[in-house]
């Protein structure tokens, strides 16, 4: 048994893909050697990865396939053997299997006597089958974005490849990837170890030899060192923690061979900056952990995880460097902090004409007086049953809640859209409730993202949504397919998600018709946000797909009352009493639609002309009905669906005995009678028949 | 007079500005690149300029390398933003095919300019470059050096609307970046562009290049006719049409000779998108373009750049 590594070398692969890349590999060639048998069952696989290299060691490869017997079975005795002696069919045969005539025996089978050897199969030794199988694996793997780079153009993969490793222990496997042929040389860090190839001499002895090389090439081990190399460079500052941020230590992770961390210091005058934009520099554009004191208040101090081990000198330049290059962008920012206050918020409406918009729609300054008129809709209909929240401000902060497009600090970090105008509209003193609504106008930014927390924030964000989905749709820019440009599914996710999560006596519907909306530009926007329900309730709320359809068939306005008809029913639907009661309304859907093809009337079911079976279950429907709708009037929905599954002994005999179609007319349109009034009484919670039963 | 008497810190050894130049420029032609001159034609880019936007299609290898001050009119700050320029220095490389060593070559190329990397941070982080407007795109890396991007390192994978192959490799070194780096200040205009070797008595950036960065800045944010740039713009445009009009005609013909095909002024063509790309970039500092109008003009300059690029690879093939 031995070991085997495979390491493949690249130029800089994107942090963001190497993880998902690493786990690939190591499934590929697990794959690989259970399907070519080469897998000892005790084996071990680990995998590898930094940014120039993608790298996989099993340990417990069998040295080769083992072999096998194949059992072959020929012609029947009778035409291989003439009086003993061998046919041209017997030899035919034998030189098929590739042994001498003699070896061939006898084999009784229920379809007679047939001629048949069993042949020994040599396995493929494990070199010459990586070597031939395992290319192909490493060339399907799956990159966000590829590039070509030879000549040609052969292949395409992330970045170029420059090495190859692959060894079953101490030996080369001879497997050529992308024109390249592998051999035991890696290679070590670019400055810390520099142009000289490592020379592996054992598959098992990778991640120590890499190590000697200044790569640390497990991914958990980094990222355990990075931790702590933060922790100890805290600790210079006393009562100061580092920031946790799980995407940003990943990133960093997946960019480093060998990290080491360096606390750096800018300037305390820059913490008057607000904190999202020294975050956001910090973070987004240089990659540093922000540092915090004992009151979760930022420090004047920053962490940059580095790729290298520099001396004290090296450090201080280091240090240096990167403390120039943020304090510029801190000082970039406060230049333009300071230039946005002398134009405050409220004189930059105007301006707004300036900025489009959409062209055939208009400018911010014409979205503003759309968003203006919506949010009065909304806003009345909120107060109108009895919400309270402050009218005055919502109605400021929707006027101002663009003006911030017009801001240099904007301009400069776009991802702060909104927040930016947040802290403007607190800076001038317009008041919490205005400045916290244009804070969060554009949350929920994904569906993962919570809701605004003030009612006017929530106010303000389904007002601008719904009007740009409505216009949109009105000037035909609606998504489709993988199209959707103006991320008009994204707005109406947000919109979905803050009538889920809010307290707001809103529906789809209120929404719909508070922005204006009419005629066909109504019903399509009105489907669209139906769509979106469904996918909210299928992909973020995980109901399973046959309860969300039956949900949203009895309606689809009121998403909150959506999620809890759906959690009812996804509770119900496991008893076997509901179960047929769903086969049954299913059975009535299709006993109605086959008689209405027929152009059978249904007519009215009264009693005395009904059989006694028909009869119990018109009179139990009449019983429960007014109790069910007691029940879901009072949003009783577990209760009401249990009271429906009483019905199955009376619906079961009814289906049992009656013959719903019967020949004679009137006994049948009283039959349909019944049956439809049963599914309309009882069909208001959810439609059953959409239930998928086993 | 010591050098710190005259208000600058420049340590000796410590490259000027256009040391930093003739550095690079050597460096690469000892490596076998052809040095070109700036193009004489406004670009926002070392990319625009015809010897990597032409150049990089067709099979033909080639290797250059060129200053090439480049204009990003919306980025002027009337010169009072230490790190921001109407016109920056790109110094542009193209390796067509690229070396293996590509990588390792550049970071011999820092060396080179005095840079000890085992006493700096240098990462290779993913970036991907396009040009919208030149149907441009490759992927590659900002080089990080300390937390500075320094080079934007790019494999061209298609220019021009073409795929390329072979596809080549594109450096761009930010030379006003780098030298402040080196250089160690805190602004572009304190930059040393040359000192007298006699005295030592420096040149700064802002001598050189201060006046050009407010003039500029009050020119195209609040002076710049607007109408003007567009009838410009719009002549610029019609021209260059009529001329790929011709130019797909007579290198479709059967019976023009190949002499015929490759007199055809397709670089003159280029010269002309060049100018509406120029224009566009004023027009758009002077708030003159909408961002809706915005897309629209750009495939303007697309349906241009990319009909030259075309044209020019089948004349190159004639």
């Amino acid at each position: 048994m031995s070991d085997f590594l495979l390491e493949i070398g690249l130029e800089e692969v994107p942090a963001r893909m190497i993880a998902g890349a690493e786990a690939e590999l190591g499934r590929r060639v697990k794959e690989l050697l259970t399907r070519e048998r080469l897998l000892a069952p005790e084996a071990k696989l680990t995998t590898y990865s930094t940014p120039r290299r993608l790298a996989v060691l099993v340990e417990g490869v069998l040295a080769a396939q083992p072999d096998t017997d194949e059992q072959m079975t020929g012609p029947s005795w009778k035409v291989a053997f003439k009086d003993d002696a061998p046919t041209p069919a017997a030899e035919a045969f034998a030189k098929k299997a590739g042994v001498p005539v003699s070896a061939l025996e006898k084999v009784t089978t229920t379809k007679g006597e047939y001629v048949g050897v069993t042949v020994r199969r040599q396995g493929v030794s494990a070199a010459q089958l990586l070597a031939t199988e395992l290319p192909r694996e490493v060339l399907a793997l799956y990159w966000a974005k590829n590039m070509y780079w030879r000549e040609g153009k052969p292949e395409r993969f992330v970045r170029p490849l420059r090495w190859v490793v692959a060894l079953l222990d101490a030996v080369v496997v001879p497997l050529e990837i992308a024109g390249i042929t592998a051999g035991n040389a890696s290679r070590g860090h670019r400055v810390l170890h520099g142009d000289r190839s490592v020379v592996l001499t054992l598959a098992g002895s990778y991640a120590e030899q890499m190590r000697a090389a200044f790569v640390v090439a497990d991914v958990a081990e980094r990222r355990q060192i990075i931790r702590k190399a933060l922790d100890k460079a805290t600790r210079a500052v006393p009562g100061a923690r580092w920031r946790e941020d799980e995407p940003l230590l990943e990133t960093v992770v997946h960019l480093t061979e060998w990290p080491t961390v360096i606390l750096g210091n800018f300037e305390r005058e820059f913490l008057s900056l607000p904190e999202e934009v020294l975050v956001t520099v910090m973070r987004d554009h240089q990659k540093y952990f922000a540092v915090e004191d004992a009151h979760s208040k930022l420090a004047p101090h920053f962490l940059a995880v580095l790729n290298t081990e520099a001396d004290a000198d090296g450090e201080a330049i280091i240090r240096h460097g990167n403390q120039k290059v943020l304090v510029a962008r801190f000082k970039d920012a406060r230049f333009f902090w300071d230039f946005d206050q002398k134009t405050p918020l409220a004189e930059r409406v105007e301006s707004l004409k300036h900025v489009t918009f959409q062209k055939q729609l208009g400018s911010y300054h014409w979205k503003t007086e759309q968003n203006l008129r919506v949010t009065r809709a909304l806003a009345a209909a909120v107060k109108g049953a009895g919400v309270a929240f402050d009218e005055a401000a919502l109605l400021k902060a929707v006027e101002l809640a663009k003006t911030d497009l017009t801001t240099e600090l904007v301009k400069e970090f776009t991802e702060l859209q909104g927040i930016i105008g947040g802290l403007y509209a607190r800076a001038q003193g317009l008041g919490e409730r205005v400045a916290l609504a244009i804070y969060e106008q554009y949350t929920p930014a994904s569906t993962e993202d919570n809701i605004p927390v003030s009612v006017e924030g929530q106010i303000l964000g389904l007002a601008d949504r719904i009007q740009t989905i409505v216009s949109m749709f009105g000037i035909g820019n609606a998504p489709t397919g993988s199209k959707d440009p103006f991320a008009l599914r994204r707005a109406a996710n947000a919109i979905v998600k803050i009538l889920a999560e809010s307290e707001l006596p809103l529906t789809l519907d209120s929404v719909l018709h508070g922005s204006g909306a009419d005629g066909a530009n109504k019903e399509q926007v009105a489907a669209f946000l139906r769509e979106r329900l469904h996918f909210y309730l299928k992909d973020m709320r995980s109901f399973p797909y046959d309860v969300v359809n039956a949900v949203l068939a009895a309606g689809a306005d009121d998403v909150r009352d959506a999620i809890a008809r759906a959690e009812a029913l996804t509770a119900a639907r496991t008893s076997s009493d509901f179960e047929a009661i769903s086969a049954a309304f299913k059975r009535i859907k299709n006993i109605l639609r086959q008689a209405g093809e027929k152009g059978f009337a249904v007519g009215e079911a009264q009693s005395g002309k009904l059989a006694p079976e028909a009869q119990h279950l018109a009179d139990a429907a009449a019983a429960l009905a007014p109790k069910v709708t007691a029940l879901r009037e009072k949003r009783a929905y577990g209760e009401a669906l249990a009271e429906i599954a009483t019905l199955r002994p009376v619906v079961d005999a009814f289906f049992d005995k009656v013959m719903v179609l019967d020949p004679d007319p009137q006994v049948r349109g009283a039959h349909l009678g019944l049956i439809d009034g049963v599914l309309r009484s009882f069909s208001g919670i959810a439609d059953f028949s959409e239930i998928v039963t086993a | 007079m010591s050098s710190s008497a005259l208000g600058f810190k420049l340590k000796p050894g410590v490259l000027t500005f256009q040391d930093l130049l003739f550095r690079l420029q050597g460096f690469w032609a000892e490596r076998g690149c052809v040095l070109q001159q700036p193009y004489d034609v406004e670009v926002g880019a070392g990319t625009m300029a015809p010897e990597t936007f032409l150049r990089v299609l067709g099979p033909k290898p080639y290797r250059v390398g060129y200053a090439q001050p480049s204009r990003r009119p919306a980025d002027g700050r009337y010169g009072e933003n230490p790190n921001r320029l109407f016109k920056h220095t790109q110094f542009q490389l193209i390796l067509k095919p690229p070396p293996e060593n590509v990588q390792e070559l550049y970071l011999q190329s820092l060396e080179a300019l005095g840079i000890d990397l085992k006493k700096h941070d240098l990462k290779f982080e993913e970036d991907n470059w396009e040009w919208p407007a030149g149907g441009a795109w490759g992927v590659g890396w900002q080089v990080m050096l300390d937390g500075l991007e320094i080079t934007q390192f790019t494999y061209f994978q298609q220019c021009g609307g073409q795929d390329l192959d072979p596809i080549c490799a594109e450096l761009t070194y930010g030379l006003e970046r780098i030298a402040a780096f080196l250089q160690d200040v805190d602004s572009i205009y304190d930059i040393v562009w040359a000192r007298n070797p006699e005295t030592g008595a420096p040149v700064t950036y802002g001598e050189v290049r201060l006046a050009e960065e407010l003039q500029f800045s009050v020119y195209n944010f609040e002076i710049a006719d607007i109408d003007n740039l567009w009838e410009h713009f719009n002549r610029f445009e019609a021209e260059a049409k009529g001329l790929l009009a011709q130019a797909d005609t007579l290198l479709a013909s059967e019976t023009a000779t190949p002499a015929e095909k490759r007199r055809f002024p397709l670089l003159a063509t280029y010269e002309l998108a060049l100018k509406c790309s120029n224009l566009f970039n004023v027009l758009d500092a002077r708030g003159a373009i909408s961002v809706t109008e915005r897309v629209g003009v750009i495939g303007r300059i697309r349906t241009l750049a990319v009909g030259v690029a075309k044209a020019y690879a089948a004349q190159q093939a004639a």
